[in-house]
């Protein structure tokens, strides 16, 4: 029987930077177990043997010749920001000096 | 009749001949969707003058003596996750509230370069994720057959668009089933290509390895002109078949005589008696056309729907890593990086999204990746042999589209897995690849329209479309759009409305 808990339900928030409320993190308990128990359907089958598709048509690596070709404007695309400046786009300080 | 109601191959006909102006035409467009958009709601954006003044590009061709090409001056209508250059493009989701692309998708660019003239982007489920529309972060479209019931979805506004008349031809993309069930539930014809058809570069991605961008329009003549135009090879999009487009228009009218039709009797017991009548009586049409009809029964497509609520989340799980608030959208500060994109995301996604990106996350995390990834992708190939092995038999196969005719709003909104079983009938071919089409083909109990399906194998899109084409001729008129707002009137035969 499929199930989850509410600490890894915290913990897959986590993973998926959502900074979720308590009443949403108790409400996905419920709801993502309703959901694992509805593909529990497969989890049953034996595929031992059968090789997985990860893509609908054989496709093998896909090359072009090394040239330069057009590309996006930077300005248009720092527009588009939340926040830039100098032809960068800023963000908060990822890295702090020790104390 | 007024010649948008006469579809999209008479309009660039008309315009090509200088019968008629395309400004003339837009302006019509324009004009039903604004007395159309209060009740309906099927924009997230208006085009206004930028319509026009394309639409003057096109008449400045004509009179120059160029040929604007096979859509001239045919008003469109782009699902709000193909990128437009300049113009917002929102997934109706608040996190991308107020982006405007720096690029073009591929299928826009090809619409302008063969005439056509989009009039605005329309609403959908927020990224794509949903049935009914109604999980637009900016409020659900409603349905033109009905106003209380819902257009289905993720594409809810191009088919409600498409039916309500507002224009010939709109565009959306379908990952387990988002062209053709509104299609069905709107009644109009809405296909979905074979993977590798048409270009996805621009198509804001849900889950990669299922998305397809496919037409809507009243008629299969004008969705299959729709997808030789936006069909073939593209560099920008390594995924795409090094191929041309298909060529389907001169299939049309070549019948079904000797083709065998296997009629799907899986769903039978999941799909309301609407639905399995409409899918009968497709199945003896075919017959009295000639085709040679058998039951088939293909298990496995079952399964497809439980393998797709794994894959396509996993993979969307991933695709919406991207909006962390740094490079465009949404963004809410907070003490660090991390907290920043958390609050963003949680800010500016939508309750079924969130849901969505928990359960992809989990299904992807260590410890579980193999017993649920791993093994939807393994059932993945087992609903691809089960489906080519049936090919093997026949030409084509046919179904029900969807299991209901259009529900009311909110029905089905408490309840995710109910609204997942939306699919039940079309997650099968975004799994194989495989192209679809679903046709109008009767009115159910209820007074609202109800689709049927033809399946065919890879890069089957024309004996898809010729099958499609001879469904369209036997079926009845008033189960087709467009119609006006709220429906024909009961007893109200469709040519006289």
């Amino acid at each position: 029987m499929a199930g989850i808990g509410i600490d890894e339900v915290r913990h897959v928030a986590r993973l998926a930077r959502l900074e979720l409320s308590d009443e949403e993190l108790h409400g996905l308990v419920g709801e993502l177990t309703a959901l694992l128990e509805h593909v529990d359907a497969i989890r049953q089958l034996d595929t031992s043997g059968v090789p997985a598709t990860a893509h609908a048509i054989p496709l093998s690596n896909v090359l072009r010749d090394d040239v330069v070709g057009p590309c996006l404007e930077r300005d248009e695309v720092l527009a588009a920001a939340p926040a830039a400046e100098e032809g960068r786009i800023v963000v908060p300080a990822i890295l702090r000096e020790e104390p | 009749m007024s010649l948008l109601d006469a579809g999209a191959a008479a309009v660039a006909k008309a315009v090509r001949a200088g019968d008629v102006t395309a400004v003339e035409v837009i302006e019509e467009a324009l004009a039903r969707l604004d007395a159309t958009e209060g009740d309906l709601h099927c924009f997230q954006t208006v085009l206004g003058d930028k319509a026009r003044r394309e639409a003057a590009r096109v008449d400045e061709a004509v009179g120059e003596g160029r040929d604007p090409g096979p859509l001239a001056g045919v008003p469109i209508a782009l699902k709000d996750n193909l990128c437009t250059h300049g113009i917002e493009t929102t997934c109706s989701s608040r996190i991308l509230e107020g982006w405007r692309p720096p690029y073009d998708a591929t299928v826009v660019e090809r619409l302008r370069g063969a005439g056509a003239v989009a009039v605005g982007k329309t609403n959908l489920d927020e990224f794509a994720m949903g049935s009914s529309t109604e999980n637009s972060a900016f409020g659900p479209t409603h349905n033109p057959w009905d106003l209380s019931r819902v257009p289905g979805g993720s594409s809810g506004g191009s088919a409600a668009a498409v039916a309500a008349g507002v224009v010939p031809l709109a565009f959306g993309s379908d990952t387990g089933g988002s062209i053709r069930q509104p299609a069905s539930l709107c009644g109009v014809v809405g296909i979905k290509p074979t993977y590798g058809v048409v270009s996805r570069y621009g198509l804001i991605a849900f889950a990669s390895s299922l998305d397809q961008i496919g037409p809507f329009a009243p008629t299969v003549a004008d969705a299959a002109l729709a997808l030789e135009v936006i069909g073939g090879g593209d560099p920008r999009d390594s995924t795409c078949l090094a191929r041309p487009a298909p060529r389907l228009i001169e299939v049309l009218g070549r019948g079904v005589e000797g083709l065998r039709v296997g009629v799907l009797e899986d769903f039978v017991d999941d799909v309301s008696a609407s639905c399995r009548r409409a899918a009968n009586d497709a199945a003896d049409a075919l017959a009295a056309a000639g085709a040679k009809v058998d039951a088939v029964s293909v298990p496995e497509a079952r399964l497809g729907l439980p393998a797709y609520y794994v894959i396509a989340p996993a993979e969307a799980s991933s695709n919406l890593a991207r909006y962390d608030g740094v490079r465009y959208g949404l963004r809410v500060e907070g003490p660090d990086v991390e907290a920043m994109n958390a609050r963003t995301r949680a800010a500016g996604f939508g309750r079924e999204v969130r849901r969505r990106i928990m359960i992809g996350t989990y299904a992807l995390s260590a410890g579980y990746y193999d017993a649920y990834y791993g093994q939807a992708q393994r059932v993945r190939t087992l609903v691809t042999r089960a489906f080519d092995a049936a090919y093997e038999r026949f030409d084509v196969l046919l179904s029900p589209t969807t299991p209901s005719e259009a529900f009311e709003l909110g029905a089905k909104t408490a309840n995710p897995i109910e609204m997942y079983l939306s699919d039940l009938c079309t997650v099968s071919s975004n799994l194989t690849g495989q192209p679809a089409i679903s046709v109008p083909y009767a009115l159910g109990d209820e007074g609202l329209p109800v689709g049927v399906q033809v399946m065919a194998p890879a890069l089957g899109e024309a004996l898809m479309v010729q099958v499609a084409a001879v469904l369209e001729q036997a079926a009845p008129a008033e189960a087709r759009g467009p119609v006006p707002v709220g429906g024909r009137a009961r007893g109200e035969a469709a040519d006289g409305a």
